[in-house]
């Protein structure tokens, strides 16, 4: 099980419940489990919203899409059953937050589907969870029927006369199905490619019923924030950035852990405070902010607060939290690499310059990498991932692309140092699992005629 | 659990991984089996086997060590755990050993960046991995 760590600076909102036994239904209602409900049952759908919009809560998903804004453009009115879809998908290279909520508090999460489902008067709740979760899987489904058991789910509910019924469902890997429209196919039994927008979720979702779709730490948040006022949670963060986060500290650090920090912490103090440093003695290179769609921030550009608004001005995102520090011990032309690997892995296929682009990509940075790359690769990388941008369906695409266009433009000189077949500075073993093409001169020899 | 979706359809993904789980695979029965269940066409159901990572249609070793290369884990020594376990089993990446005990595979990021590197043995994590450790978990695995 995943080790859990503290620091003196952290604001426990989300995690509060943290290593205290909190998945079992008896202790979860003695640390004020299934207050927020019963509070939520007394108030109007608006009043709700409305305190969701005090708080400033972003979605944690990755887009900080305002959450409160997002419940309020579900139709009061509709033919069709609306849903509420928690989104615990979690794949995002570098993010493991969703996964501590669900193994220390999975009724909060319960309890923030209810509420949202309360808020535009929805009847039915469904959790996605990966399907690599299945131990996770485990513990909500146990958690779901002792909420049914006790009355807080089903027919009814504390005896309000609201009906609410509640599902834990298993995803089968794939990153893709963590795209909102996707994640709808998915659990529609179909591929999860994603859908043409609009209509939007909030309008046509699941089942083509409006569909409040929100990640596991947004509405682990929730009760939270029911029970100690939307003022108090937006108090927390900066301006337009309410609340804490989990900061997923991982990669060349000594202390690498979930931290729950308010939003707005400063990023340098994080690397070398919260996280004890980068490790072995070495240097700080680069910092990728929120998961491994977001560009990369070079080692002087790490004294910010780190916040929706100014990752925005960095021209990078916040992301889903997931912080991951690069050592100077590291090529970035491999760390480039390994990005697009997952990415052209992940490709659901759907769209071209998606699943030709990132193909392109990954083929030209191995070449690249073995050291068979010419100088005008490193222009089209570049060039390639600039024409993915805003040209798909899905973020998928931008999410591969944004993080190649940062690594080549600050990181330049790293790709130079790889041109004339010399071989990669940084590698010092020779582990290669990646298809890589021999050596060869480039000036004579058309790699891939060579390799077939 | 069809009871708990107004289509059918819904219960496919998750249904093939549960049966995949009790039979190590999605045999050309099951396949079958599943469509008449759902309602729907082998092909159709061949069509959502194929696009997810976990489910496959041959069998495999009866542990799948899944180590996870992606960005976190290779900062902290993922390539040289799969490259231990790769010389330590004997087979490469999606290689099943002669006795059918193991399989191995690179798997892309399985959320447990915190506590890199990781691989997952079946649905279990092991995290913070280095070569001993390593060792003790496939004698572990052995031993069962």
């Amino acid at each position: 099980m995943a080790v859990l760590v503290n620091h003196p600076d952290e604001v426990r909102v989300v995690s509060r419940r943290f290593g205290q036994g909190a998945a079992n239904i008896h202790r979860y209602l003695e640390l004020d489990g299934y207050k927020a409900v019963q509070k939520a049952l007394a108030m109007q759908p608006d009043d709700i919203i409305n305190e969701m919009k005090a708080s400033n809560l972003r979605g944690r998903g990755g887009a900080g899409f305002p959450t409160g804004m997002k419940w309020s453009f579900v139709p009061k009115q509709s033919p069709k059953p609306k849903y509420i879809l928690c989104n615990g998908d979690e794949s995002e290279p570098g993010t493991c937050k969703d996964r501590l909520i669900l193994e220390h508090d999975p009724h909060s999460v319960i309890e923030g589907v209810i509420i949202a489902g309360l808020s535009v008067q929805s009847h039915h709740g469904y959790i996605y969870i990966r399907g690599e979760y299945r131990y996770l899987l485990d513990i909500m489904e146990k958690a779901i029927q002792d909420a049914y058991a006790r009355g807080f789910l089903g027919k009814n509910i504390f005896g309000s006369g609201y009906d609410f019924d509640c599902f834990s469902h298993s995803g089968a890997g794939a990153y893709e199905v963590g795209e909102e429209s996707a994640l709808m196919e998915s659990l529609e039994g179909k591929r999860g490619i994603p859908r043409i927008r609009p209509p939007f979720p909030a309008v046509v979702g699941l089942y083509g019923g409006p569909t409040i779709i929100n990640n596991v730490e947004t509405l682990a948040n929730v009760p939270h924030i029911m029970l100690g006022g939307g003022e108090w949670y937006a108090g927390l963060g900066t301006p337009k950035n309410g609340g804490t986060r989990l900061f997923c500290m991982s990669g060349s650090v000594n202390k690498p852990g979930v931290y729950e920090l308010p939003l707005g912490y400063n990023l340098r103090k994080m690397i070398d405070d919260v996280a004890g440093g980068v490790w072995k003695g070495r240097k700080l290179k680069a910092v990728v902010p929120g998961g491994s769609s977001t560009p990369v921030l070079k080692a002087d550009e790490v004294d910010i607060t780190m916040d929706f608004d100014t990752l925005m001005k960095m021209g990078s995102f916040l992301g889903s939290g997931g912080v991951v520090v690069v050592d100077d011990q590291t090529c970035m032309v491999k760390f480039a690499l390994r990005v697009m690997k997952f990415y052209q892995h992940e490709s659901c296929g759907w769209c071209i310059p998606c699943r030709e682009g990132t193909d392109w990509l990954k083929k030209t940075l191995i070449r690249f990498h073995a050291g068979g790359g010419v100088k005008r690769d490193i222009d089209n990388i570049q060039y390639l991932s600039e024409n993915m941008l805003g040209r798909t369906f899905c973020p998928l695409g931008d999410a591969a692309a944004m993080p190649t266009i940062s690594i080549v433009k600050k990181f330049r000189e790293e790709f130079e140092a790889h041109l004339e077949g010399r071989p990669c500075p940084f590698e010092t073993s020779t582990v290669e699992q990646l298809p890589v093409l021999t050596a060869f001169d480039h000036r004579s020899a058309d790699p891939w005629r060579r390799a077939h | 659990m069809f009871t708990h979706y107004p289509i059918k359809r819904s219960v496919l993904v998750p249904m093939l991984l549960y049966v995949q789980d009790e039979l190590g695979y999605l045999s050309d029965e099951a396949i079958a089996e599943i469509a008449r269940r759902v309602d729907t066409t082998e092909l159709e159901v061949r069509n959502v086997i194929s696009y997810y990572s976990m489910l496959r249609t041959r069998p495999i070793g009866k542990y799948n060590l899944q180590v996870c290369t992606n960005i976190s884990c290779m900062l902290r020594g993922a390539e040289e755990v799969f490259d231990h376990c790769r010389k330590k089993l004997g087979i490469g990446h999606k290689g099943t050993t002669a006795d059918g005990q193991f399989s191995l595979e690179e798997v892309e990021c399985i959320g447990a960046c915190s506590w890199a590197p990781a691989m997952q043995v079946n649905y279990e994590f092991h995290e913070q991995l280095t070569d001993e450790k390593v060792d003790q978990v496939i004698e572990k695995y052995r031993n069962l």
